[in-house]
């Protein structure tokens, strides 16, 4: 996600750590690069301002000065700063008021609010909530039908909206028929607009006012630029948003826009959207993501996205056949299968921490559909051969790439990565994290 | 036939009174992204008439904040800078006008003049992020070709959104235009490749392939969209005659990222910049033109079929200084 600020950062410190103690100039040349760093990453220029003469501030009192790892104290301001700026806890959806809850959901033009919509649906399905999709944009050719196809998908109820009903009486109808059949949250997709088309504007106004929604949230793409101020603040100013759900973060935005929204509405980050499929919908977590952009990884994420998929029992199995040394490609073929549930490979590299300041694999993009060539490399063995690759022979190899629909260079391949994969294990049994950099270095 | 991506001389009388239209139109739209650029500007050079480091500080503060974006606005600055050391600029009001040409260097430079087409049908790949608009401004390309007598057929190969079918099904009616598509969920490419079969019996004069919104830094996505292409090449050499990257104005410095992309997958031969109605947008696109020499196209400024336009570097500028 905010990758390329987090290498940016990265050399900028870098560069700090070889100083002894920092200087006042020091601090000016690292915080120049940190302005520059943000802006570049799409943050507003005014907020920027303001961020960096925080850190100035607080940066050129004794705290660094008289530090003895100048380097990380300023990395330690910067990063506090930035997850303050980002805001406190994290915030799931507020279910208190009027009830049924309602949810509106509101942004510009192809920000996501329809994906959101149905992915917001499930995320409360899976927490006990009775949830009831309303489609109110009107406007857009198949907007509605593309509400109802989520719904469909999702199973779930969805208000039958038709074009050339108004909006307000959509959303005061759906209100009604959701306190008759007990749905108890209601989430509503509001039609994409420009914050300055007023008439537009006072519609979601008068929506406001009829229904008395408990969350106003604001849908936003996560590669707007520097006009994420003006159009959150004038969101906020027209309807009183309660928090925001930043999109598109699977991409390559830096996503300065988090920041600047943040700043200017004051109103908590939610959830960040990091995919296409409906699942793939996160809490934002504010000191996490300053993590990431510091390049401390988002170790937290990692180890409860692993504990949500990975299956206890066989973690435990896992653990003692690496003691044992007997990991087989069996194994491995349990673990593809457990790695393809946390998420892509992109997504899981970059919450490793180190991993992405690794130079092998800057640059890597990891190819999904190798994925699904290894597991079915592996589905054509023979268990004995899963269980000791040792015997598999020129003949077998042939064998295996026949019945895999690969080549006998792709069966070659697989083998003398597991072999690799076996050795990086050992190492990891004897010391952790530097030993693998130094197997990738190396 | 198809000149009329790039200036439609061989009709003056038509052009002027369509060029007035857009002009007010373009100043009106963008009149609120001129409002801050250039009041900026004028009450930066109000009272000023030495060029000084505060100046160019606060010249830098605004080009940056209308998202040209550090890169090119330091590029800018660097230059007016250079002048100021040689005294070829000495005042404030001739460091605008500067300015001004030089944005307009940069984004004119790659307007290129294209041949004319003569392919039947001309086919059109459109491409880009999700939700910058690629299906309305397909909308609106072919209620523009329909309005210059073509035979317009829309292909729906977004098979992966929900009811992106059915939107640009509700955009072919409106317009007029004949539409392929097949079940959701089906393979883009097939789908192209049976429409382009229907193009060259039905005589099709242009052909839009709607495509699935998609992150261009998802590796499957892009290749499923390189797929597409050499599907089209195949079945008809020479193919698809333009592919226009659709790019969201109010994207900040990542519209760079996706031009590079797109354009290194599948090679980009325009862009159309949309939702440019909004507020102080605009200057990616100096960006965009400066770095990757693609030109712009269409930009979209507005919902309704009409609202697009050929993207006038001069009436651009104008709109924006003037």
């Amino acid at each position: 996600m905010f990758e390329s600020l987090t290498e940016r950062l990265d050399r900028i410190f870098k560069k700090l750590r070889g100083y002894g103690k920092l200087t006042e100039q020091n601090i000016q040349d690292g915080l120049r690069e940190v302005r520059l760093a943000l802006l570049e990453a799409d943050v507003n220029y005014k907020v920027v301002k303001d961020f960096v003469n925080t850190v100035h501030e607080r940066a050129v009192g004794q705290e660094v000065l008289d530090s003895l790892t100048p380097g990380q104290q300023l990395i330690k301001i910067v990063h506090e700063e930035l997850t303050a700026l980002m805001g406190g806890q994290k915030q799931d959806i507020n279910f208190s008021g009027k009830w049924p809850v309602s949810i509106m959901l509101v942004g510009l033009q192809g920000s996501g609010k329809t994906t959101t919509a149905g992915k917001l649906a499930l995320h409360l399905r899976g927490k006990g909530r009775r949830p009831y999709l309303v489609p109110a944009d009107i406007y857009r050719p198949a907007a509605i039908e593309q509400l109802q196809k989520l719904a469909n998908d999702l199973d779930m109820p969805a208000y039958p909206s038709v074009p050339d009903m108004k909006p307000l009486d959509i959303c005061q109808r759906a209100m009604i028929l959701a306190r008759e059949k007990a749905y108890d949250t209601v989430i509503i997709d509001t039609a994409g607009r420009l914050h300055i088309d007023t008439v537009l504007m006072d519609e979601l106004k008068g929506i406001e006012a009829a229904i008395d929604p408990s969350e106003i949230i604001l849908v936003a793409d996560a590669m707007t630029g520097q006009d994420a101020v003006n159009i959150a603040e004038k969101f906020n100013q027209t309807l009183g948003l309660t928090g925001i759900i930043l999109t598109k973060m699977d991409g390559d935005a830096r996503g300065g826009a988090a920041l600047s929204i943040k700043a200017v509405t004051q109103k908590p980050i939610k959830f960040v959207g990091v995919g296409e499929k409906l699942d793939a919908l996160e809490p934002f977590y504010p000191d996490r993501m300053a993590s990431r952009i510091l390049g401390m990884g988002d170790v937290l994420t990692l180890i409860e996205k692993a504990q949500a998929t990975f299956d206890a029992k066989k973690a435990v199995e896992l653990e003692k056949k690496i003691r044992k040394e007997s990991f087989t490609l069996e194994d491995f073929r349990d673990q593809l299968q457990q790695i393809k549930k946390m998420g892509t490979l992109e997504q899981i590299i970059g919450m490793i921490p180190g991993l992405n300041k690794i130079k092998s694999l800057q640059g890597l993009r990891p190819d999904e559909s190798e994925l699904v060539r290894i597991e079915a490399i592996i589905n054509s063995m023979t268990r004995v051969e899963r269980r000791n690759y040792t015997i598999i022979n020129g003949s077998r190899r042939r064998r295996i790439a026949q019945g895999s629909g690969t080549s006998v260079q792709d069966v070659n391949k697989l083998l003398k990565n597991f072999v690799h994969m076996q050795k990086m294990m050992k190492r990891l049994k004897k010391g952790g994290l530097r030993n693998i950099q130094n197997l990738f270095s190396g | 036939m198809f000149k009329w991506f790039l200036k439609k001389k061989e009709e003056p009388q038509e052009k002027a009174e369509e060029e007035s239209g857009l002009f007010q139109r373009l100043k009106d739209q963008i009149a609120r992204t001129r409002e801050s650029f250039v009041k900026q500007v004028d009450r930066l050079f109000l009272g000023k008439k030495e060029i000084d480091a505060d100046l160019l500080d606060s010249l830098e503060e605004i080009l940056i904040t209308a998202d040209l974006g550090v890169s090119t606005a330091t590029e800018l600055i660097e230059r007016i800078r250079e002048k100021v050391k040689r005294k070829e600029l000495s005042d404030a009001f001739a460091l605008k006008n500067y300015l001004r040409e030089e944005i307009l260097t940069l984004l004119r430079s790659p307007q290129k003049e294209g041949e004319e087409i003569t392919a039947s049908p001309f086919v059109i790949l459109v491409i880009g992020v999700n939700g910058t608009g690629k299906t309305t401004t397909i909308g609106k390309l072919a209620h523009r070709f329909k309005g210059l007598g073509q035979n317009v057929m829309l292909v729906a190969a977004d098979t992966f959104r929900a009811a992106a079918i059915e939107q640009l099904e509700i955009w072919s009616k409106r317009a007029g235009a004949d539409l392929i598509k097949q079940k959701s969920g089906s393979d883009p490419s097939a789908v192209v490749y049976d429409a382009l079969e229907a193009a060259q019996s039905r005589k099709t004069d242009v052909m839009i392939i709607d495509t699935a919104g998609r992150l261009h830094t998802k590796v499957n996505l892009m290749e499923e969209l390189k797929k597409v292409q050499r599907v089209i090449q195949k079945k008809m050499p020479g193919a698809p005659h333009e592919i226009l990257l659709v790019l969201d104005a109010t994207t900040g410095q990542n519209a760079i990222s996706q031009a590079k992309l797109f354009n290194s997958a599948v090679g980009i031969t325009g862009m159309v910049l949309t939702k440019l109605d909004g507020t102080a947008k605009g200057g990616v696109v100096v960006g965009i033109s400066n770095e990757l020499k693609i030109p712009i196209r269409f930009i979209g400024i507005g919902e309704k079929m009409e609202d697009l336009r050929e993207f006038d570097p001069d009436a651009f500028v104008s709109a924006l200084f003037d």
